[in-house]
């Protein structure tokens, strides 16, 4: 057994065993950990078969911004465990039924793979180049057109995003940062030059000095 | 127009520049700090530090036990005992300072027509031990013939403006 | 003392791959936590100048020892646990901070290929190992069960992830003049014989100094400090921690400052490239040559002067309001960097700027 076989069956057992504590555990917060444990040594698991960009994507995306996003409203919502917990053993036969059929779709699609002998070689080692480099090539040359599409729907949804959750509240009082930014001292403040003494009164006609 | 320039000129980071040269200036002005325990900053003759109790020349202690300075001082601070001496004159048998009340405003010093009782300029001091805060007659009087030469200096220098 | 050598030789020879893995953690570590000693002793020494005073001068010569004794003494404190807090997380929190800040160091270069891990994928790495730091400082805020430590987390999480867009695109616009993904080549194409004006930070000068405020931002420095905010929530994500974590928190932040501070001259000015490279040609002796030359003084200088730019911002920034924070990084800075990568193209496209020489 190689190193790198004990490797993987270290993180494939992280994987396996996060992923269980993930629907497992009590706290949400725990349970939110817990993913980001499994996506993490997901990566890893990618790492040792040389889908480096992949892994390193992973944990980029999913471990440095989603699951931090995820973390955040988690800690943000106070939750009432008990009504998540009815629904649970409620749903489970229908999620084991999911489970079962995915796992059996899962493992159909491994052996129409293995049938297919010899395994085909890893493209990007056949290219002579990083994985990196070759999925680059891959995607802004074969397939530029998915890419685009693919891009130009992920834009279209984030717009769509925006004005699902923009509404305009009333009566909340907001600054503007912008304008406050923009301010020069010259909108505040007007400097005049005048003397700093008056002349004295001249004397009055009467004679009369003031008091 | 005014926007876009105000904002094309936000964007050459001028003021930040600006106080950042401020800063870099400042970071080759000689210092302020003093090296406390080894240097010190002038002290002013009229200091009001520790107290203490004057001799004359010839060695008798000044104090007559008018107690103006018991009944000056604001914070109550001295008490004082007295009783007429072998020789007939007025003397104290206590005199207490206690400088945990005392707020070194001086008026002991100011009132006492003898000179006798005076704030020097000592201000490094500590006590280790409860009680110790209350300084006795013995001690002021050790504390004035020990600082007498700096005492007379510093109210000589003074003594015009009295 | 013989005794000790006789268990270290048993140590070594008994356990040859685990000394040396052990070894090759240390290696950059142990020169890391005396680079953050010393950096802590350089900034309160520069802020102290700055406010035309003297700074730690006391312990050991010129105030050198100062922060070894800080260290000890936080070391030696008692760890308070306050109530109700989550005490797994609670210690987790630190070391969570400390580990991908520690393990983004193995792909930094000091040299042509002098790297621990000359990774293909370095940059990507490196990306993916600061956006795991703010995990520490979220489950420091939560774990410690206070409002204070909560709304620090929630500050900086929000903070990090933004100034992480301005920051990745700013790093983008690089790899697009550069054509590869591995810092040493990174440095390599910025190479030439125009000396200091083939490097990166000419053709992306904005992006230049993007990457460096997105940094100051990222690493919660002031002027963008808003999660420790001493003022309006005590110190923020850190407010419960208290001895050895404590010392955790303190050395990941400046781990990763003076992370930044390698970055910043690895992507822009040319690593350890000479600023008059090919500008004289010249073999006198190895110790002078360097300076025409290149090599890793010229990084460390470099570095010297980004690391020594942290502390002169905090000696003259007053501290960012959080919406103005917000502000810079949605509406300033993503627009700029989205253009400028738009532009970095072009350059490359048609052929403006090359790569290496």
């Amino acid at each position: 057994m190689s190193f790198q076989l004990i490797c993987f069956y270290a993180f494939a057992a992280i994987t396996v065993g996060a992923a269980l504590a993930v629907i497992s555990v009590r706290s949400p917060v725990h349970a939110a950990l817990c993913l980001v444990l499994t996506f993490f040594s997901t990566a890893c698991t990618w790492l040792l078969a040389d889908a480096e960009f992949l892994a390193i994507a992973l944990v980029l995306v999913y471990v440095g911004a989603v699951m931090v996003l995820f973390l955040f409203v988690v800690m943000m919502l106070d939750l009432d465990l008990d009504p998540l917990r009815e629904g649970f053993v409620r749903a489970l036969p229908v999620g084991i039924v999911v489970a079962v059929v995915m796992l059996v779709e899962m493992l159909g699609l491994i052996g129409v793979r293995s049938m297919q002998l010899p395994a085909p070689p890893e493209p990007a080692a056949a290219a002579g180049m990083s994985n990196t480099s070759w999925l680059a090539n891959a995607l802004f040359s074969q397939f530029l057109l998915p890419f685009e599409v693919a891009a130009l729907i992920l834009t279209v949804a984030i717009v769509a995003a925006i004005p699902l959750t923009l509404r305009r509240r009333t009566g909340t009082r907001t600054q503007n940062p912008g304008r406050q930014v923009m301010v020069q001292a010259r909108d505040r403040v007007r400097i005049v030059k005048m003397a700093a003494e008056k002349p004295a009164p001249a004397a009055d006609k009467t004679g009369e000095t003031t008091p | 127009m005014n926007r876009v320039t105000s904002y094309l000129k936000s964007l050459m980071l001028l003021e930040l520049l600006a106080g950042l040269g401020l800063t870099f200036k400042y970071l080759w002005r000689p210092k302020y700090t003093v090296r406390y325990p080894m240097e010190h900053i002038p002290k002013s003759n009229r200091f009001r530090g520790l107290h203490a109790l004057r001799r004359y020349p010839n060695g008798e202690e000044r104090c007559i036990a008018c107690k103006l300075c018991e009944a000056v001082c604001p914070a109550l601070a001295i008490t004082i005992d007295s009783a007429p001496r072998e020789d007939g004159t007025r003397r104290t048998t206590r005199y207490d300072i206690d400088l945990f009340k005392c707020i070194f405003c001086g008026f002991c010093e100011e009132s006492c027509p003898v000179d006798s009782i005076v704030e020097t300029s000592i201000h490094e001091y500590h006590f280790e031990k409860r009680g110790e805060n209350v300084v006795t007659k013995p001690q002021l009087l050790a504390i004035g013939d020990r600082f007498e030469k700096e005492i007379a200096a510093a109210r000589a220098q003074d003594a015009a403006f009295r | 003392m013989d005794s000790i050598i006789a268990a270290f030789h048993w140590f070594v020879s008994t356990f040859p791959t685990l000394s040396m893995a052990l070894g090759l953690l240390l290696l950059p570590l142990v020169p890391l936590i005396i680079g953050v000693a010393m950096y802590v002793w350089w900034e309160r020494k520069v802020i102290g100048w700055m406010h035309v005073r003297m700074g730690p001068n006391k312990v050991g010569p010129f105030g050198l020892a100062q922060t070894f004794a800080d260290v000890f003494k936080l070391l030696l404190k008692e760890v308070v646990y306050p109530a109700n807090s989550n005490k797994t997380l609670f210690l987790l929190a630190p070391l969570w901070a400390l580990i991908p800040s520690f393990a983004a160091w193995a792909v930094i270069p000091i040299g042509p290929n002098v790297a621990w891990s000359n990774a293909n994928a370095g940059l990507l790495f490196l990306l993916a190992m600061t956006s795991m730091g703010v995990y520490g400082i979220i489950l420091a805020g939560w774990a410690s069960n206070s409002r204070y430590a909560m709304l620090g987390a929630m500050r900086s999480a929000a903070q990090v992830v933004s100034y992480e867009i301005a920051m990745g695109f700013s790093l983008v616009s690089v790899l697009i003049l550069a054509g590869s993904l591995n810092l040493s080549d990174i440095v390599q194409a910025q190479a030439g014989g125009k000396g200091l004006f083939d490097w990166f930070w000419l053709p992306l000068l904005p992006m230049f100094v993007i990457y460096f405020v997105s940094g100051v931002a990222e690493t919660n420095r002031a002027p963008f400090d808003v999660a420790e905010g001493e003022s309006e929530i005590v110190a923020g994500f850190h407010v419960e921690y208290s001895g050895a974590p404590f010392a955790v928190f303190f050395l990941t932040e400046y781990a990763n400052m003076i992370l930044v501070s390698f970055l910043a001259p690895i992507l822009f000015l040319g690593g350890w490239l000479s600023p008059i490279q090919g500008w004289v040609h010249a073999d006198v002796a190895w110790y002078v040559d360097w300076i025409w030359k290149g090599g890793w003084p010229w990084l460390f200088l470099k570095v010297f002067f980004f690391a020594t730019a942290y502390v002169w911002f905090r000696a003259s920034f007053p501290r960012y309001r959080y919406d103005q924070i917000m502000r810079l990084g949605w509406k300033v800075f993503i627009p700029i960097t989205i253009v400028w990568v738009f532009v970095a193209g072009c350059m490359k496209y048609f052929g403006w700027v090359t790569a290496g020489a």
